[in-house]
């Protein structure tokens, strides 16, 4: 195949913009949260598995580099399904005027985080009582 | 004149060989997953440190069974749909292609197969 046709559009000297930037990053946490099930499958396989097991994969849990980890897929998530109304609503033929998909954006950001932050509060609050 | 019938041409045509589905689904999942994701997590803190047998209790009643089932469904039905398009997106080598295709495909069922199995051995009181 020929490769003397010009390549559009050159990523690596495009100003990243917020348009762009969250664009990719709906797809990175896409597949950072398809990582992550297996988390979830643990957890559940475990639970299945009877009390020895559940009190094992609490240990694990207990850890703070999967800790770590667990708040990096919170903030997936919650990005994810912030980003994903987003996608819905221009699915639904609203939110397309640049000012709007530039202040909806920006209003993903923050609510991720303050929706991460919120979780894990409630988490160490829990935590710290019990 | 074509012996095609029209809807024999309007099915499976298109780059994607299959119409809008793949599309449609992958909404229908998504609006299904902001309901079920959100309850999941909020409803998960309450048992933040509970020992097992409150855990199991909790899955056993018979609308948190069902919902759970139906999480894990739209979960990992919703992660094949997602990762094939990256896939399709960014993977040319026709082998390579094809390959983590299946292995999408693999990980998404036993994952699914996986989550719907534990849940009902919970919920039928094995655990």
């Amino acid at each position: 195949m020929s490769r003397s046709k010009p390549l559009s559009p050159h990523l690596q000297v495009y100003r990243p913009q917020i348009t762009s930037v969250l664009s990719i990053t709906h797809r990175a946490t896409g597949i950072a949260l398809s990582a992550g099930t297996v988390v979830l499958l643990y957890w559940l396989a475990s639970a299945a598995g009877g009390s020895d097991a559940y009190a094992a994969a609490q240990g694990v849990f207990s850890h703070g580099l999967v800790k770590l980890l667990l708040v990096g897929w919170t903030w997936a998530f919650f990005y994810h399904l912030c980003n994903g109304l987003r996608h819905l609503a221009w699915d639904a033929g609203y939110g397309f005027k640049i000012s709007t998909v530039y202040r909806s954006g920006y209003t993903v950001i923050v609510a991720s985080l303050v929706l991460t932050g919120l979780i894990w509060a409630c988490v160490l609050a829990k935590l710290g009582g019990a | 004149m074509s012996l095609r019938s029209d809807l024999g041409r309007v099915k499976g045509l298109g780059a994607a060989h299959e119409g809008v589905n793949h599309w449609r689904l992958q909404r229908l999942t998504a609006v299904a997953l902001i309901l079920l994701a959100l309850w999941f997590v909020t409803t998960l803190m309450s048992l933040i440190g509970a020992p097992h047998e409150k855990v199991v209790a909790w899955v056993g009643q018979i609308h948190v069974t069902v919902l759970l089932l139906a999480l894990s469904l739209a979960l990992f039905w919703h992660l094949k749909l997602g990762l094939q398009v990256v896939i399709e997106d960014y993977v040319h080598t026709p082998w390579l292609l094809i390959a983590a295709q299946i292995a999408v495909r693999a990980f998404a069922a036993l994952g699914a197969l996986v989550a719907v199995v534990s849940i009902l051995k919970i919920s039928v009181g094995m655990s």
